[in-house]
């Protein structure tokens, strides 16, 4: 059985970029994220991935397009592993989900809605998971703080930015001085202030 | 003189018309009952919003997040090595597991996981199966004890200090451990911990027997937990399942045997699988696990390279001082290990650009990391694939038909722990 990038080319041509391999590691790039489904279950129904490890996300803070989103299948009976990516621009910040391929992507798809903001069009209940409801800003995005930002929901919740004494201790590789190589509280330099205040759509 | 009475009987449709509308106003009387956050059986703080109907559960609705501290973000904002003590609070009964799973995700971002020397390897093969044991003795513990039977939970705590005591000595630590670096571990085993551990494993053998004659038999704890909650095959694998809970499920798929990883291939051990899925099944996968890690510990006690004092000198690192710290007499005396010291602790371990996954079988499921790395001694991103995460989310599947006494014994059986789940 020939392997399992190479039949996802072959069905879906130039949709698929050419397989990367890293470390023995299968990544394969698909052009356009409105069929992330669609490539998700044949890779399922035909080439038998179906087992969802992690779907991931990354902030390409400073890039266009801002958002990748990271799909780690396995194929249970041969051991087979494919990590399936694609890029959301950030005026878009929409894909659909693969909630009907997999059951599990539903946790995996509300905790990215949570941290970067990326919503999965056609997910029933795309709702925070790990931060409170109403929370207005996405955490894991390169330009929110390392200390965080004050927030107050009334009667929900309050939040000031973390007291750093002593922790974490942050650190910035190759940056010329001791000082600034590890300052106590990291804030992005070149963060615009409000690019993260995007409030919850629905809120 | 006799009288004539009409007696009315209704036929039998308008009947169960009747009983219907009876049914109807029973069922119209739903209560949402709120369990958790701070409930002893949900093990940390799960909150379960539940839909009741009389006892009967109609929908059940999780809510995590009471302990997110923000561990990915935390991992982009330091080196490698700096980010080892934070993996001991995921996974906080089994740190050394945890430990063991992240130090190899890096080092396979730096092309050394399958390079560790063997001594390493089996030292960290003795870590990741002792946090098991620890890991399941508290879980069946915690379980008995929701069950109503506490001297399982007497019996499994005893052993578990134990553990503790080897951890202490071992790490020293007894919880949170940080006990690898990046290539190899943080020092060798101490004089005498072989056979403090070959004791140890004799004395656990017997207290698991006796906990296994307390309750695998036992009339009320098979009634109360058999055909409990069945999680059919097809639904543990689109759920995503791992560890004790898939293989409770009668799939037999564990990361140490599907893709073997440190010396997993030189040893001999079985992987016990369910036949139904029920909360009985994943009982007793969890305590042949347990047996089943006695075995592998015994193996590594006799087959570990140098033996118990290390007299022939075996790597306990990589031989890359990029990599790990040199030793300290070398780098008050010579120029290459002084600047190796300083570019390891100033910048942290330089990583090629590229991205990994590394699965990891921890006691409660597979513990994933991804890292994205464009380059030098931080992560650019770290995605923590959690398996109490992950298990959790098929709570609202099992939940509907069970009773409200019904839910500690399946989240008992789920064996899950919020630090994991809420990084």
């Amino acid at each position: 059985m020939s392997n399992p990038a190479n039949q996802l080319k072959a069905k879906f041509g130039d949709l698929i970029s050419e397989p990367a391999e890293f470390r023995g590691e299968i990544t394969v790039k698909i052009s356009d994220a409105r069929q992330i489904a669609e490539v998700c279950g044949f890779a399922k129904t035909k080439l038998g991935f179906g087992y969802l490890v992690d779907i991931s996300s990354i902030d390409n803070y400073g890039e266009d397009p801002r958002w990748t989103v990271v799909y780690h299948l396995r194929n249970l009976t041969n051991n087979a592993e494919l990590r399936i990516k694609t890029d959301v621009s950030e005026e878009k910040s929409e894909l659909p989900t693969v909630l009907g391929i997999w059951a599990t992507s539903n946790w995996h798809e509300r905790e990215i809605y949570d941290m970067m903001g990326i919503r999965f069009h056609g997910h029933p209940d795309l709702r925070r998971i790990l931060m409170w409801e109403g929370y207005p800003y996405f955490p894991l995005r390169k330009d929110f703080p390392l200390a965080g930002k004050p927030t107050n929901v009334p009667e929900v919740a309050f939040t000031k930015v973390t007291p750093m004494e002593g922790g974490p201790f942050v650190t910035l590789p190759g940056s010329s001085d001791a000082i600034s190589r590890e300052p106590r509280v990291r804030v992005p330099e070149d963060a615009e202030p409000g690019v993260s205040d995007t409030r919850h759509p629905q809120a | 003189m006799a009288t004539v009475q009409d007696i009315e009987i209704p036929d039998s449709a308008a009947r169960t018309a009747a009983a219907l509308d009876d049914l109807q106003d029973m069922q119209g009387e739903k209560m949402v009952l709120n369990m958790g956050p701070s409930h002893p059986a949900t093990h940390g703080v799960l909150r379960i919003v539940l839909e009741l109907d009389g006892e009967l559960i109609t929908k059940a609705e999780p809510d995590v997040g009471f302990l997110h501290r923000g561990d990915e973000k935390i991992a982009e904002n330091m080196t490698y090595t700096q980010f080892i003590p934070y993996t001991d609070r995921l996974d906080y009964l089994a740190p050394l597991a945890n430990n063991v799973a992240y130090a190899l995700a890096v080092e396979k971002l730096l092309g050394v996981h399958d390079k560790l020397p063997p001594r390493c390897q089996y030292i960290r093969v003795m870590c990741a199966e002792l946090a098991r044991i620890s890991s399941h003795l508290l879980g069946l513990g915690a379980f008995a004890m929701d069950m109503g039977a506490v001297t399982v939970f007497l019996l499994t705590f005893t052993e578990r200090e134990k553990i503790y005591n080897l951890c202490e000595s071992l790490t020293g630590a007894r919880f949170t451990t940080s006990y690898t670096r990046i290539g190899g571990v943080s020092r060798d085993l101490p004089p005498g911990w072989l056979d403090q551990c070959r004791k140890f494993l004799d004395e656990v053998v017997i207290n698991i027997n006796e906990a296994e004659t307390l309750l695998t038999r036992n009339r009320i704890w098979v009634d109360r937990i058999r055909d409990l909650a069945v999680i059919s095959k097809e639904d543990a694998i689109s759920h995503g399942l791992s560890g004790p809970n898939l293989r409770g499920s009668g799939i037999e798929y564990d990361l140490r045997k599907n893709q073997p990883y440190l010396c997993y291939r030189d040893l001999d051990f079985d992987i016990p699988v369910g036949s139904t899925g029920d909360c009985y099944d994943r009982y007793l996968v969890r305590m042949e696990e347990m047996r089943q890690s006695v075995r592998i510990l015994h193996q590594c006690i006799k087959q570990i390279p140098g033996g118990a004092d290390n007299k022939s000198k075996e790597p306990i690192n990589v031989d890359d001082g990029k990599i790990v710290l040199p030793p300290k007499q070398k780098v008050m005396s010579s120029m290459e290990e002084l600047i190796h010291q300083f570019m390891l602790v100033t910048e942290g371990v330089n990583c090629p650009p590229g991205e990994t996954y590394f699965g990891h079988e921890n006691p409660k499921g597979e513990l994933g990391f991804y890292i994205n790395s464009k380059g030098g001694g931080t992560p650019y991103r770290m995605k923590i694939r959690a398996p109490s995460f992950v298990n959790l989310s098929i709570i609202p599947k099992i939940f509907p038909g069970c009773m409200m006494s019904d839910t500690v014994a399946i989240l008992g059986s789920l064996d899950f722990v919020m630090g994991e789940c809420d990084r």
